[in-house]
């Protein structure tokens, strides 16, 4: 190793320190790791010859410098300048040997550095060359590939300068700057410049503010349309795409069907129940305050500013009535006319008894005032007086019945009450329908006590059953026989025989509880407030008046006292002793006579009619229960042993009650008496009076002598063959009187229900009914009932909807008949029309009466001017004025004849008007 | 006091009258010619019905006022005059 002396010395082993390190004091050292460090194609350096030449440049890659100590150039006869030299600078060494080296001398090896190198060398001897320029720094390097060995060995032939140059610069290593030389370009810049980006022109720069006052200001937002300004808002209409349709074929749902449920409470208070009452008192005034309030100016000045218009008001009420509906009115009266065909009485129920009532005619019929159903009907013999005395014998074996009947059975009688004969007639007392009064053929007055039975009566009524209670209790085999027999119940009580009537008692009636006479006949107040009298009157031409109460013991006779006593002991057969007190020693209380107006004699009173006296037909409560109350029993009736005769000086008189009455007689009168007793001047005994009027008028017995319901002085009587209508008070006559009829008129009784509709009943079983608003002439309606004679006719009324009557006849049948519409329903205004009528025929009365005297006295007048004139001298008249006379005379026949056949239309007149064309 | 009870009997004295009630203002009667329980009554029930006929009056015309109530009903015909302090009823069977 020869150092030069512009080289620094440095050790062999450090030869990787050197390459390393870039620092380096010579410039040509520091060319050299340039050159190391760059590839050959960089711009920057300086453009070296292709390193083709290793000299020249820094050692390549593929050399690698290398020291080597004298004894490895010893051993591998590489010595410097003895084996290599100058011109042979080569020196080839196996592989092997280094390797075999390195083995040996291991890191002492100068070839350690290389020792990779070496192994990778693929050939088999490696190219040392002698670095005498120290080109790479070391003395020697080896050369690592083949190529560079092949080329180093045989250096290629110097074909250009640069290979001159090489081989120049292979001999002295000059550095130099390689100089810049221009930029070749070779297509890559264009690409460069096409991707590149530039700026086209400078950038523009703005600044862009809001004006200063607006920072910080409140935003205040409004409101734009956007549709009105354009283009304000974009949209993205939807639009039917066609090229999707995906119709759905199919679609899963589910459904549940759920009752809709809710679910509410609510929570009431609980009110419980107090028992509170209040009590009020409505304000009132004192009296004076009152009294104050009628002085004061105000009140005075509010009547007269309001007078006048109730003046007007009232007024207008009194002319006239605004709200009356004429057509309402109108239509009633058509509906009557012709709508209903029904107007016969239709029937109903028929009742007979084939024991009771066989071969009897019916006396009289009763209905019982409360219960409904029950009508009572009294069975006599058919005989006349004669054969009653011949068959006395075996008619007192036959017992005396009144019948009574219930609806609900037609072929049992329910009760059966027995007289002590015949009755003639009787009636239920209107305060206790348990009390019945009738008067018998022998002139005794009877009472019946029928209230132990009245349960049975009403349970009937129902239609119920015919067992009593009793039954029901019964044990099997203790019954009683009898129970299903109809019950007969005694009479209670008869009158006494010597001191009753001597005649059959034609009439028995009782008197209105709101009354009562007393032994003078006047008419007193009964506190009592039931019916304790009764009116009675027969053909003995008599009329008693009886009182149910006993009598004041004072005016009892010792014997009656006795008889009363007895009695006490005896009560077989348990009547009961409601009337013992009257039992057969009852005596009326006054006795009315009769008297003939104008000969000696009595009338014979067969029928009599009060005033004021019960209506029946009607089903009646108690009239004053406030009064008949102490009476009552705790089980119901009446306590007539508790009533006394009041003194007449302890009761009011009722002035209100007339005591005048009607009587109707055998021989077809009709009188008019009053049974006010006048105390006769003479023998200071009370006498009846003079009856004040009598009217010939029927025919025959008269058999009914009936006040209207509606009209307290409308009389009917019916007698002989006709029937008669009186109005009391109308002396005159009758206002209507009927012409004599075919058949005998039996009986008659009046509607209860139409003022102007009366029933006539006929010797041949028919029933005439008379409408006075239709027809007066006639009937205007006939219907045929039974086939023998009518004996009774009793209307009642049910309710609004059924009105029946009950007709009996002489046969025994008790019919009971449904009165039709037309016949029970007044039309309107009927009383008024009625009343009208009466007043025109009182009128009529009265004008024809008139006229009958004006008649008579011109009748009279007429006769004495006859006279008169025939006492005067008959003038002698000529023969002509005879003529003419005559002449006159026979043209006033013709003409009168001529009037009269034209009258009745034989021969027409002489001058015919034209008759129109037709 | 005699005028006022002179028209009053006057008016009483009409065919058909029933009878008269004087009334104030509250309902409480003044003078009557019926019983005491049935003056009450109508009292009071009128009073209310006519300051309810009123009201109703005046509710559709505030200038105008009730002068005269009459009340027809089946059996009779009762007239009632308002005032401001006082009520004049009267009861009337119409004629027939």
């Amino acid at each position: 190793m020869s150092d030069k002396p512009h080289k620094k010395n440095t050790s062999g082993k450090d030869a990787t320190k050197r390459r390393k390190s870039t620092a380096s004091a010579t410039s040509s050292q520091k060319s050299f790791k340039g050159k190391t460090k760059t590839t050959p194609a960089k711009k920057e350096d300086t453009p070296t010859t292709p390193t083709g030449s290793a000299t020249e440049s820094g050692p390549p890659d593929d050399i690698f410098p290398l020291v080597l100590t004298s004894k490895t150039q010893e051993l591998f006869q590489c010595r410097a300048d003895e084996d290599l030299t100058q011109d042979n600078l080569h020196k080839i060494i196996k592989k092997e040997e280094i390797l075999n080296d390195m083995k040996m001398r291991a890191a002492v090896s100068d070839f350690y550095p290389v020792k990779q190198m070496v192994m990778n060398y693929p050939g088999e001897e490696l190219l040392l060359v002698f670095d005498r320029d120290f080109k790479y720094g070391q003395s020697f390097y080896l050369v690592g590939t083949e190529d560079t060995k092949e080329r180093i060995l045989h250096p290629p032939e110097p074909s250009e300068e640069e290979g001159v140059e090489e081989e120049d610069l292979m001999e002295t290593f000059v550095y130099k700057t390689p100089e810049p030389k221009p930029w070749e370009s070779l297509g890559s810049d264009l690409d460069i410049e096409e991707e590149s980006v530039k700026d086209s022109r400078c950038k523009h720069r703005y600044k862009i503010s809001r004006k200063r006052r607006e920072f910080g200001a409140p935003v205040m937002f409004t409101d734009r349309n956007a549709s009105v300004a354009r283009d304000g808002y974009i949209e993205c209409t939807s639009y039917p795409d066609k090229s999707f349709c995906v119709t759905k074929m199919e679609m899963d749902t589910g459904i549940q069907a759920v009752p809709q449920l809710q679910e509410t409470s609510t929570q009431t208070k609980w009110k419980y129940p107090r028992n509170a009452c209040t009590q009020y008192v409505p304000r009132e005034f004192t009296d004076e305050e009152k009294e104050n309030f009628m002085n004061s100016q105000s009140l005075k000045d509010f009547i007269n500013s309001v007078a006048l218009r109730f003046e007007i008001a009232v007024q207008q009420n009194e002319i006239m009535d605004a709200f009356f509906d004429d057509w309402k009115a109108l239509r009633e009266d058509e509906s009557t006319f012709g709508g209903k065909t029904d107007t016969h009485l239709k029937e109903y129920q028929s009742f007979t008894d084939l024991y009771y009532s066989k071969d009897k005619a019916v006396s009289c019929i009763n209905w019982h005032p409360t219960i409904y159903g029950i009508i009572a009907v009294a069975v006599s013999e058919r005989l006349s007086f004669e054969d009653r005395i011949n068959l006395s014998a075996k008619l007192v074996m036959t017992p005396s019945l009144i019948l009574i009947w219930s609806f609900s059975d037609p072929i049992h009688p329910q009760l059966l009450m027995e007289c002590p004969d015949d009755i003639c007639c009787f009636e239920f007392c209107p305060s206790d329908p348990n009390i019945i009064v009738g008067g018998c053929i022998n002139g005794q007055v009877v009472l019946w006590d029928i209230s132990a039975y009245a349960e049975r009566l009403q349970s009937t009524r129902t239609g119920g059953a015919k067992h009593t209670p009793a039954a029901v209790n019964a044990l099997p085999g203790f019954e009683d026989k009898n129970v299903k027999k109809t019950p007969i119940v005694r009479y209670c009580a008869v009158s006494s025989i010597e001191h009753g009537h001597k005649a059959p008692i034609s009439d028995v009636q009782w008197l209105p509880d709101y009354y009562e006479i007393s032994r003078q006949g006047i008419p007193l107040e009964n506190k009592n407030g039931i019916c304790v009298q009764i009116i009675s009157c027969a053909p003995d031409c008599s009329v008693y008046f009886w009182d149910i109460r006993p009598p004041n013991t004072a005016t009892q006779a010792m014997t009656d006292r006795k008889k009363l006593e007895e009695k006490h002991l005896q009560n077989p057969q348990g009547i009961p002793n409601t009337f013992k007190h009257l039992d057969l020693t009852w005596k009326p209380l006054i006795r009315v006579g009769l008297p003939r107006i104008e000969t000696s004699g009595e009338y014979s009173a067969l029928k009599v009619s009060l005033k004021d006296i019960f209506q029946e037909g009607r089903l009646h409560g108690i009239t004053d229960k406030s009064r008949a109350a102490k009476l009552e029993k705790p089980d119901g009736g009446f306590d007539y042993r508790m009533l006394r005769v009041p003194s007449a000086k302890n009761l009011k008189t009722q002035e209100d009650i007339s005591t005048t009455f009607f009587v109707g007689t055998e021989d077809g009168d009709l009188v008019y008496s009053d049974f006010k007793m006048e105390k006769d001047s003479d023998s200071g005994k009370l006498t009846s009076s003079k009856p004040s009027h009598c009217f010939v008028i029927h025919d025959g017995l008269v058999t009914t002598v009936k006040r209207s319901p509606f009209f307290k002085d409308i009389v009917l009587t019916v007698g002989g063959w006709t029937f008669a209508i009186w109005k009391e008070g109308v002396m005159n006559g009758p206002i209507l009187q009927s012409s004599a009829s075919q058949k005998k008129c039996t009986v008659g009784h009046w509607s209860l229900s139409r003022p102007g509709v009366f029933f006539i009943g006929k010797e041949d079983g028919n029933i005439d009914i008379w409408d006075l608003l239709e027809k007066t002439h006639e009937p205007s309606q006939t219907q045929n009932i039974s086939t023998g004679q009518i004996t009774c006719i009793k209307p009642w009324i049910v309710s609004s909807k059924q009105h029946l009557l009950a007709v009996s006849d002489e046969f025994g049948t008790l019919h009971i008949l449904e009165i039709p519409w037309t016949l029970r329903h007044p039309s309107s205004n009927e009383k008024l029309s009625v009343t009208n009528y009466f007043e025109r025929e009182v009128k009529h009365l009265n004008y024809s009466e008139k006229r009958r005297e004006f008649r008579e006295q011109e009748k009279r007048d007429m006769d004495a001017e006859e006279l008169r004139r025939l006492s005067e001298i008959v003038h002698e008249k000529t023969a002509e004025q005879l003529e003419e006379e005559v002449q006159q005379e026979f043209r006033e026949y013709l003409k009168l004849e001529k009037h009269i056949l034209s009258d009745m239309g034989l021969i027409k007149p002489a001058e015919d008007t034209p008759l129109p064309g037709v | 006091m005699s005028e006022v009870e002179e028209t009053l009997k006057r008016i009483q004295s009409h065919k058909g009258v029933i009878g008269t009630i004087v009334v104030n203002a509250e309902g409480i009667p003044i003078r009557t010619t019926l019983d005491n329980s049935t003056t009450v009554q109508y009292a009071g029930l009128l009073h209310q019905l006519t300051m309810k006929a009123r009201s109703t009056v005046r509710d559709i015309d505030p200038q105008n006022d009730l002068t005269f109530l009459r009340v027809r009903s089946k059996k009779h015909e009762i007239m009632v005059a308002p005032d401001k302090e006082y009520l004049l009823i009267v009861i009337q069977n119409p004629s027939e």
